[in-house]
């Protein structure tokens, strides 16, 4: 919404995500409308069943809309086929997990290069270089998954997600599986290559502290951007957060007392 | 516990489905085999019985020389001085000198033997008049020597008329009569199971079926009271003495019954072969997905475990599962093998013209054993994943991570000690130390390997399957799939075991076999320098004659160098039945078939004279100069002097007698097979032609050159070969399902793994591919094994058969290259669903967690 079209990495256009029919309609977003700022790193928050996740999912290609449009760049997402969204997700597209999921059979730098030996493209030399270093795994590459601990294969699986330059980089709850230290770590470096490399990222998240990362942070609720915050500390997010469940549970008695 | 039991499995259905095919397939083959003999059995009988409805009583002449009670045996004659001695047996009403033998062939309108059902009899009979049996449709009965009378089935297959001339081949060469009546049976049949008879005046059957006039091969024999029938048999037996056979209809019927029955029963084995590989193949399969199921459900295990249930309630649950499989599936095998086997003696009898084939029934031993096989194997393989999951401790219901791949250094150990019992039995009995044992321990030695194999198959498997997958290791996909493939090493082993026994298998036997041919062929060439052959090709009991004008014509060839003519025969020498055999120039045998002196002469023979080989000479003690008595099939028994030897070989062997002596004895006194040499210079194909020109007018017997003829002396091993690849389509079924057990499996755990991936921008295509290729390397590791142990047991066979002159080893390359692809093949196949599956799954689904 604040930003422009020509800078979003990514954006989503009054889109509509509906799950099964007549009575057991379920509408997980309800006309969300909003722009991901390029170079920029925004967390999207919201208490279970706001739809947080499946926004993420629409926006990244990896779920189709039920209504409305979404953008990655300036292609069109919406309508395309599976190869279409395979091949974005492949070439604009990268992904952080919150299983980490790297496969065991592959080394650390495998599976790092993974999307681009997917694409068949050879590794920038010098941005895998940096890229190494600055998640700091050079001393690990030969290493397999099982042999990394768990803010390791993270930062295995973030290194991943850069190395091929995408457009945006998704982060499903990224800390979720870490403890408090390799969380600080992963986010660190996640917020260092927004500030150095312009990458743009956005993260989903319940955790106060890790969306205080981020350089905006939106709220949603019910399937609708309720709130954002700009420049936030975690204090600033817990408080909003706090608003947003009294009015959800405000809406949840409302929806039972006309039961 | 009961109701866990049936809930899970019900949540597993495909694989259980899966592993319960190969148990449906070794019952299917188990029971049909039953089937099928029993329904054939009960065909036969009822056949025999229509047959002999009507005989009281038959006499006959024991044969002089054994037919290995095969039928084969060529009947003896009855002097009719014996037919007044049954006459006047009291009970006896009427006693009928008859001829009945079998080989009356007659010559269709194409010049060749009237075809008709396989290994149905043809038999030339003396016109008795019209009896119970018996019946005129059209015309009469043979009364003059130039006419004969042929049953209505044999009519209708050669497309006789009353009036039409046929010439018929008996132990004389072909003879023309005309047909002057055409008959039936009771209850209007047109032939008593396929069989084809001519009817001739009695002295003209004598003379052809006999050999003689005025004798009979059968009395038959009408009981004046049918309550007396054992008696009056009796009566007779004693009347006649021991060289003569009494038998009733019913013996009867039940003998031949019994003879037919025996000669079909290969058929039964064949199936209870393949019965055996989907069994071997099939223990495989159930022990893996039993090993899978119990690996997959460690949590659901260990929560039974932790709330109380006890060790034995776990494998009673494992087994529990393993026995409703085994008795689905049994139920649904035997309701195939009633298909098969039904379906099957329905076709063979088809095949032997026998239009009314029993009903359907199941013998108990089809039941029975089929049951024990159906449900006591999936049994005995789930035991094993059953005592593996009353293992399951129950701290592992917490623990989120699967289990790891159990270390290999158990089954690694039991194989390397196996291995070495069994390379030990085989380097004793090819050693030669063993001397007549051998070819036990070298059996024994590959047996005991073939497990050792089996065993230490995970273990090869490591560096085997990093080596193949690097053949498809240039795109992402194959990486990945590679990789896959080297994960579990003892399931990718288990999985390619099965493929492995079976492709070992059929290469060994396919080793043993082409080894054997080739070693026949190469010696069979080096032996007979003939350039064209004369042989036939027998379509009844008497073997196929070349009419001896025609042999003296192919002689005064210009082109023709030597023609040696030989027949053969059975005699029973010292109580034991013997193959012999004579030449007409015994010096051109000598000659084109190599047969060089050891001791005294072999290119001379005198009557009264005999040669044999050194390997018959020992094992029977004789010398040169020793006198041996010969029984032939005709005649009294003879004294024949030994006077040379010759070496042994599977070329030419055994004992050659005298032309004059063997034609008086045998039951032909014509040559079945002759062996041509032309002059130096002579061209084979015209000179073939020639010869072809000159057998125009017999029927049954060819010319081929040597390559062609070579070529069909192997042709029986390139059947037992074709066997064996029917079998290995089997094995390769049931391997298929293995692979598509693991593989589903594999998916199934790499769910999420396959999100990402997908997430990541792997394309279906590429998921599919990853798949295949897993799924190539697997059995392609399982195939390559199988060859490599398949190639060198059954090349230990063919060394310790050295000694039985197989010396050639060759190994079918052409069929290992062909199992190779064959095996690439089924990875592709058996990846199809499961690549579907990878391809289809839903991205969120795979990478949602919560």
């Amino acid at each position: 919404m604040t930003a422009t079209l020509a800078t979003a990495a990514a954006r989503a256009v009054d889109v509509w995500k509906v799950y099964g029919s007549g009575e057991a309609e379920v509408a997980a977003l309800r006309g969300v409308s909003v722009g991901l700022e390029r170079g920029r790193y925004t967390a999207i928050m919201g208490p279970s069943g706001s739809g947080k996740s499946t926004l993420m999912h629409c926006l990244a290609g990896l779920d189709s809309v039920t209504r409305g449009e979404v953008y990655v760049g300036d292609t069109l997402i919406t309508g395309l086929g599976d190869r279409g969204l395979t091949d974005l997700r492949r070439d604009k597209v990268g992904f952080i997990f919150q299983q980490f999921n790297l496969l065991p059979t592959l080394t650390a730098e495998e599976n790092i290069l993974l999307p681009l030996s997917i694409a068949g493209r050879k590794p920038d030399r010098q941005w895998y270089d940096t890229v190494i270093d600055t998640v700091g795994l050079r001393d690990r590459l030969r290493h397999r998954p099982t042999q990394l601990s768990g803010g390791q294969q993270q930062r295995v699986a973030c290194a991943r997600a850069l190395v091929s330059r995408p457009d945006v980089v998704f982060a499903d709850e990224p800390t979720g599986n870490l403890d408090s230290r390799s969380g600080a770590e992963v986010l660190g470096f996640l917020r260092n290559s927004v500030r150095q490399f312009g990458q743009t990222i956005v993260m989903v998240t319940h955790d106060a502290n890790a969306a205080s990362y981020a350089d905006r942070v939106i709220f949603l609720a019910d399937g609708q951007i309720v709130d954002e915050l700009h420049e936030p500390t975690a204090e600033a997010v817990l408080d909003r957060l706090k608003r947003l469940d009294v009015t959800a549970a405000a809406v949840a008695d409302r929806a039972t007392g006309v039961l | 516990m009961l109701r866990a039991t049936f809930k899970s499995l019900l949540s597993r259905k495909l694989r259980l489905l899966l592993s319960g095919l190969a148990v449906v397939l070794a019952v299917m083959f188990v029971s049909g085999a039953f089937i099928l003999s029993d329904t054939l059995g009960r065909t036969f009988d009822s056949l025999f019985t229509n047959a002999y409805d009507y005989t009281d009583i038959q006499v006959q002449a024991k044969p002089k020389v054994d037919g290995g009670g095969d039928g084969g045996a060529v009947p003896a004659n009855i002097q009719s001085t014996v037919v007044g001695k049954v006459a006047a047996v009291p009970g006896v009403a009427k006693a009928t000198g008859t001829v009945a033998a079998e080989g009356a062939r007659v010559v269709g309108r194409n010049g060749k033997v009237v075809g008709g059902a396989g290994g149905a009899p043809r038999f030339g009979i003396n016109w008795t008049g019209e009896d119970q049996l018996i019946s005129l449709r059209e015309g009469r009965g043979p009364q003059a020597s130039g006419e004969v009378a042929l049953n209505a089935g044999l009519a209708k297959i050669g497309n006789f008329k009353v009036g039409e001339q046929v010439g018929v081949l008996t132990l004389e060469p072909k003879k023309t009569f005309t047909v002057v009546g055409i008959f039936g049976y009771a209850g209007g049949r047109d032939s008593i199971g396929g069989e084809q008879t001519v009817a001739f005046t009695e002295p003209v059957a004598q003379q052809l079926m006999l050999g003689a006039t005025g004798v009979y091969n059968v009395i038959d024999v009408k009981v004046a009271d049918k309550r007396d029938l054992t008696k009056v048999r009796d009566a007779l037996r004693a009347e006649v003495g021991p060289s003569y056979q009494v038998d009733t209809g019913a013996d009867l019927a039940k003998k031949q019954s019994d003879q037919i029955k025996k000669a079909l029963s290969f058929v039964t084995y064949i199936l209870l072969g393949f019965a055996a590989v989907a069994l071997l193949v099939g223990v495989f399969l159930i022990l893996n997905t039993f090993s899978i199921i119990v690996a997959q459900r460690t949590q659901e295990l260990a929560l039974l475990r932790a709330m109380g249930a006890s060790r034995r309630q776990m494998i009673g649950s494992v087994l529990l599962e393993a026995s409703l499989i085994g008795v689905v599936s049994w139920l649904v095998g035997l309701g195939l093998g009633v298909g098969i086997g039904s379906g099957g003696a329905f076709a063979l009898a088809k095949l032997t013209g026998i239009d009314d084939v029993a009903g359907v029934g199941v013998p108990p031993a089809a039941w029975i054993v089929s049951f024990v096989v159906g449900v006591g194997v999936t049994i005995l393989a789930a035991l094993l994943p059953a005592f593996q999951a009353s293992r399951v401790p129950p701290v592992a219901a917490m623990r989120q991570a699967g289990t790891a791949d159990r270390p290999l250094t158990k089954l690694t150990a039991a194989g390397g000690v196996l291995a070495a019992g069994g390379g030990g039995a085989l380097a004793f009995g090819l050693s030669g130390k063993a001397h007549d044992n051998t070819i036990w321990w070298v059996v024994g030695g590959v047996f005991v390997t073939f497990i050792a194999v089996a065993l230490l198959t995970p273990l090869l498997g490591r560096p085997v399957v990093s080596v193949l997958g690097r053949l498809f290791a240039w795109s992402v996909a194959g990486k990945l799939g590679r990789r896959n493939s080297a994960r579990n090493p003892r399931r990718t082993a288990i999985t390619a075991a099965a493929m492995m026994i079976s492709i070992a298998l059929v290469t060994g036997i396919s080793t043993i076999f082409t080894s054997v041919s080739s070693s026949v062929s190469k010696i069979v060439d080096q032996q007979v320098q003939a350039d064209l052959i004369i042989s036939g090709q027998q379509t009844s009991a008497i073997p196929p004659a070349i009419d001896p004008v025609a042999l003296a014509r192919v002689r005064a060839l210009s082109t023709v160098d030597a023609v040696a003519g030989q027949a053969y025969g059975a005699a029973m020498i010292g109580g034991k039945s013997q193959f012999v055999a004579a030449f007409d120039d015994q010096a051109a045998a000598a000659r084109i078939l190599k047969l060089k002196p050891k001791i005294g002469r072999v290119d001379r023979l005198g009557a009264g004279e005999m040669v044999v080989d050194e390997a018959t000479a020992k094992g029977r003690g004789w010398t040169i100069g020793d006198q041996v008595t010969i029984q032939l099939p005709r005649g009294e028994p003879r004294q024949l002097r030994v006077v040379g030897t010759y070496p042994s070989g599977p070329g030419a062997g055994g004992i050659l007698l005298s032309w004059p002596d063997a034609t008086a004895g045998f039951r032909t006194s014509t040559a079945v097979q002759a062996y041509v040499k032309l002059r130096p210079g002579a061209v084979t194909t015209a000179a073939k032609g020639e010869v072809d020109r000159i057998l125009a007018d017999s029927p049954e017997v060819n010319v081929a050159t040597r390559e062609e003829w070579l070529g069909n002396q192997t042709q029986i091993f390139d059947i037992v070969l074709t066997i064996v690849q029917v079998l290995l389509g089997v094995a390769m079924l049931i391997a298929v399902l293995g692979i598509v057990n693991t593989l589903v499996l594999s998916v199934l755990e790499r769910t999420r793994e396959l999100g990402m991936l997908r997430a990541i921008g792997l394309r279906r295509g590429q998921v599919m591919r990853m798949v295949t290729v897993e799924s190539v390397v697997i059995s392609l590791f399982g195939s390559l094994l199988g060859i490599a142990v398949g190639a060198g047991l059954g090349a230990a066979v063919v060394r310790a058969l050295k000694d039985k002159g197989i010396t050639e080893l060759s190994l079918p390359w052409g069929l290992m290259v062909g199992y190779v692809v064959a095996g690439a093949f089924v990875g592709v196949v058996a990846a199809i669903i499961p690549a579907i599956r990878a391809a289809r799954l839903d991205v969120l689904k795979a990478i949602a967690y919560e």
